[in-house]
């Protein structure tokens, strides 16, 4: 006899494969593994029932170290490869694992598309702003003036804003984290996991070999307080050492503020609300370049979340329909067509 | 009048028009009307790529080509004994190919000066002197066709937009046909403008009525219907056969369909078919592009279901990349090419075999995959369901062929019912339980196949990929011997898909003799034409045709063997050709058109009797 696993307590190591992992050494993807890996058994899905389906990348490796179903498909592709494997199995969970070339690049026009229909699924969109698996070139995500392997005098692309791109698709979830910070990249990833639709969670991850250092000053201890801006649900935009910022609504522009020399309190502040999508939309144009004077601090958490119906649940109700109406498929009824003859 | 009627063995007409002439519904409605008494029929509508080709010239020109019967045609017919021109340009285009002594049935409101002009033409052809040689019945179609409505309150376009009922109701006359199946037609196409079902049934009965009263003509022509085998038929058109296909094999597998497409040009009627099933359980996703189209078919299949991805050629080029990755994954899938003339954007709305090479060889690295063609309209049904079945029990994507001659044609089609349908065995890994062994994704069975896991069954999770997979585990493997030896695998696996399948037979002719004409596609029912010519002429030649191309049944190498030549015609610039010389080193002949029209049977015919005296 053997038991149900399914009432075994899965911990993350039941999703390790016993394949080696092979990013390079001090790679941000080990962080962000270790993370789905944790957040997985919380979930309280069966193994069985979640599937990892990834593009090319060194990111989309990803799928050969979860021990769960997996693709690794082709680049940029993911999303469609993982569109239709909703549709056949809307039960599954399916988690997609792209980079910022798979994604943007090569894959942006399936990108937008899986986004508009809202098949309930997650995106994770590993951003190094780096094409990492070809060594190196400059990605859609890569600052202009980027100097790289394929531009020696400075890229003359001028970036994506993912986020904004996203919102302009009419996500459902539009979520920012970083490897660096793994409590709010769990946190982060549980509540993209939960999210009834697409869920599209762009992580911040160091490549040590070909961009290091992209997002230091988003991780680093000495500017992180100044430079990034953790949404809190419910609370105020605070930032800033000691909490001496905030960001308020000055007639629908945001603007920054010091909440220490006594002209503002965080009663003043345009407090979070994710369900806000005008607010939602001023938070993406948070993208300034941070060697910019006056720059806003770069969002982390979920800017966005609404509930819209699910491509895939669509389908299934006009199936159901089309047997109301009709009645089952009766084959022999639909080759026999309306008109026939007979010939004896 | 009280007119004497002619019996007629087989009739070819064309309607022409205007693109917004209403030609090609005219002309599928003979056609129904044909068959339904009993005829063996065969169609070639053929139509200008645009949408709103310059109305009146000659790029607009929209035909419809049919062939029917009181014995079995195979063809739309090569030259037609009926040329129906709604205008200048339309008569134009077609006279050549009418017969000398045909019938020309014009309406004579489409040749005033503008679209004498917009046709080309100098002066009146109806005037000119050659036209002796033809009987003429000239009709004003559009003043009779105003006058039956003149008290219907329709406007000036709509009652023009009738003409075609007027021109349809004065054939049925002629030829001796019911209107009621149009009238049933009509009634259901205008249920929702029931003005309109008035208006255009009364004008189909005027020309009934018009043709019985008016002097024009003297006699009337009867077509008994046809001796076809025994049986119960109806008129398939070939996208919609190749529908049915494809739900019958998902209802025989017990597996949903999954259809991811983009629309094109011929293949979009597939498309369009399939989402009236939904009552089958047959999912259509219209995706953003071809990729996606064939990467969420992809998708699907991993999940489980029965996925198929149609586009034609242009399409096809962009799945290429995917298509190699199901190669790869080694999972069933269907990919249906429905041809057009090319390369690039080409001839969209004509017809081509010119893609063989490319469902054979298209992929980068060795990508083999079996490749099935149909041969005829009704064809599609069968050649689509094998297409499945070997996707399905192989586990494997298969290049389904067809072509826009024969998507867009239709022919009578003895259908099958369930019962007599193949079976369509599925088998799915089995739950592993924890003393079980470990589950081996790429461990393969006597016939290579490698079993379908699918997502949600206890202990198969597994990981698969397009980076080359080590035998039996299919984790990665940059192994050099490992990949010799997956290479050869997944092309013996393809290989031995011979032995499923039956051995090539001799359509007409015998065993052996002087010429083999070879042929695949839907270049089949004029082979078979030429050759009933051939063979009355007691030539020694016969006609095999394919529809397995990747792998050939097993005996075709010792077929070729017993003829002294082989001819291959096709519509490209030689490509099966190519193939047959390559497996079997014999010095075969292709005879090749490539004008986006099928080959007429004289073609055939003169090509046959060349090598036959040569
Ligand atoms: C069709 C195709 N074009 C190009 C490539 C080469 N290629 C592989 S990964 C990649 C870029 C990867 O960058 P990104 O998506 O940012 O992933 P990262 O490696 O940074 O995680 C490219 C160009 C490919 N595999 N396939
Ligand atoms: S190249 Fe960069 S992204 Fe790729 S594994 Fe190495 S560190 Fe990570
Ligand atoms: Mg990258």
């Amino acid at each position: 006899m053997t038991t149900d696993t399914a009432e075994i307590k899965l911990t993350p190591k039941d999703f390790t494969t016993d394949q080696e992992v092979r990013w390079c050494p001090g790679c941000g993807d080990y962080s962000i593994l270790k993370q789905v890996q944790s957040i997985l058994p919380e979930t309280g899905v069966n193994k069985e029932d979640i599937v990892f389906i990834s593009g090319i990348g060194c990111s989309s490796r990803f799928p050969y170290y979860m021990d769960t179903f997996g693709m690794h498909s082709i680049h940029g592709r993911a999303t469609a490869v993982a569109s239709g494997l909703k549709i056949a199995r809307p039960e599954l969970s399916v988690w997609v694992i792209t980079g910022d070339g798979d994604s943007l690049s090569i894959g942006g026009n399936h990108l937008i598309h899986t986004i508009r229909r809202n098949f309930n699924m997650n995106i994770l969109l590993f951003n190094n702003e780096i094409y990492g698996l070809t060594k190196g070139q400059y990605s859609p995500t890569s600052p202009e003036g980027k100097v790289t392997k394929s531009t020696p005098m400075g890229s003359l692309d001028h970036p994506f804003n993912p986020m904004a791109l996203c919102l302009g698709a009419d996500a459902t979830f539009i979520a920012r984290a970083m490897d660096r910070d793994v409590k709010h990249l769990r946190e982060v990833l549980v509540r993209a996991n939960d999210h009834i639709g697409t869920s599209l969670l762009e992580i911040y991850q160091n490549c040590n070999v070909f961009n290091d250092g992209a997002f230091e000053i988003y991780t680093d201890k000495g500017s992180k307080k100044e430079e990034a801006l953790f949404l809190e649900e419910g609370q105020p935009l605070v930032f800033g050492n000691d909490d001496n910022k905030g960001i308020l609504l000055d007639n629908g522009t945001p603007k920054v503020v010091r909440l220490d020399d006594g002209m503002y309190t965080k009663e003043d502040l345009w407090i979070h609300d994710s369900s806000d999508k005008h607010k939602a939309y001023l938070l993406t144009t948070f993208f300034d370049n941070p060697s910019l004077e006056g720059h806003m601090p770069r969002p982390f958490g979920v800017f966005y979340a609404q509930d819209r119906f699910r491509y895939e649940e669509a389908m299934y109700q006009q199936l159901d329909l089309a047997v109301e109406r009709k009645g089952e498929g009766n084959l022999d009824k639909l080759l026999r067509g309306e008109n026939t003859w007979t010939v004896s | 009048m009280a007119k004497v009627v002619e019996e007629k063995r087989v009739v070819t007409i064309v309607f022409a028009g205007d693109s917004g002439d209403g030609i090609q519904l005219t002309g599928t409605q003979f056609t129904n009307t044909s068959a339904l008494f009993g005829n063996d029929v065969s169609t070639f509508p053929n139509y200008p790529a645009e949408i709103r080709a310059p109305q009146g010239t000659v790029a607009g020109v929209s035909g419809f080509q049919l062939q029917f019967g009181s014995v079995e045609v195979y063809t739309a017919g090569d030259i037609c004994d009926v040329l129906v021109a709604m205008n200048a340009a339309a008569f134009k285009v077609n006279l050549p190919r009418l017969k000398k002594s045909g019938t020309i049935i014009i309406n004579t409101d489409g040749f005033n000066a503008k679209d004498l002009r917009l046709a080309g033409y100098e002066s009146s052809p109806l005037e000119d002197k050659s036209l002796e040689d033809y009987r003429t019945i000239s009709i004003d179609v559009t003043k009779l066709t105003a006058a039956a409505l003149v008290d219907s309150g329709l406007g000036k376009k709509e009652v023009e937009r009738s003409r075609n009922m007027f021109v349809l109701g004065f054939l049925y006359y002629m030829y001796n046909r019911e209107i009621a199946p149009t009238e049933k037609f009509i009634k259901e196409k205008f249920a929702k403008a029931p003005h309109l079902i008035d208006a255009n049934i009364k004008v189909l009965k005027a020309g009934y009525n018009f043709g019985d009263t008016s002097e024009t003509f003297t006699s009337r022509y009867n077509v008994k219907a046809a001796k076809l085998p025994v049986g119960t038929y109806r008129n398939i058109m070939g996208n919609q056969a190749t529908a049915l296909g494809l739900v019958a094999a998902s209802q025989k597998a017990g597996l949903d369909l999954f259809y991811g497409s983009y629309p094109i040009t011929p293949a979009s009627d597939i498309l369009h078919e399939l989402s009236k099933h939904k009552n089958f359980g047959v999912k259509t996703f219209q995706a953003e592009d071809e990729i996606a189209a064939v990467c969420s078919t992809i998708g699907a299949s991993f999940g489980g279901e029965l996925g198929v991805t149609a586009s034609s050629g242009p399409g096809i080029a962009l799945k290429g990349e995917a298509i190699g990755l199901a190669v790869m994954l080694e999972l069933p899938m269907v990919v249906i090419n429905v041809q057009r003339g090319g390369p690039s954007t080409g001839l969209p709305t004509k017809t081509e075999q010119a893609d063989l090479m490319q469902a054979m060889y298209g992929r980068n690295g060795e990508a083999p995959m079996p490749v099935i063609s149909a041969s005829s309209p009704s064809d599609c049904f069968d050649a689509a369901f094998e297409a499945c079945r070997i996707a399905i029990e192989h586990m494997t994507p298969v290049f389904f062929l067809s072509d826009g001659y024969m998507a867009n044609g239709s022919e009578p089609w003895k259908f099958p019912t369930t019962d007599e349908l193949k079976e369509i065995k599925v088998v799915h890994a089995k739950e592993r339980k924890q003393d079980d062994p470990e589950f081996l994704p790429y461990k393969r069975d006597e016939r290579l196949v490698r079993e379908w896991a699918l997502p949600g069954t206890k202990g198969l999770e597994h990981r698969i990929g397009g980076i080359e997979k080590e035998w039996d585990t299919g984790n990665i493997s940059y192994n050099p011997e490992n990949h010799e030896r997956m290479v050869k695998v997944r092309a013996a696996k393809v290989a031995r898909i011979a032995d499923s399948i039956p051995l090539q037979t001799i359509d007409s002719g015998a065993d052996s003799g002087k010429v083999l004409v070879l042929g695949w596609g839907s270049t089949y029912g004029v082979i078979k034409t030429a050759l009933k010519e051939c063979l009355e002429e007691g030539l020694e030649v016969s006609h095999a045709h394919l529809r397995y191309i990747e792998p050939f049944p097993k005996n075709l190498g010792e077929i070729i063997k017993k003829f002294d030549k082989v001819l291959i015609p096709e519509m490209n610039n030689g490509q099966l050709v190519k193939i047959i010389r390559d497996k079997f080193l014999v010095d075969a002949k292709g005879l090749n058109k490539i004008k986006g029209i099928p080959f007429s049977t004289p073609e055939i015919v003169l090509a046959i009797k060349e090598l036959a005296h040569a």
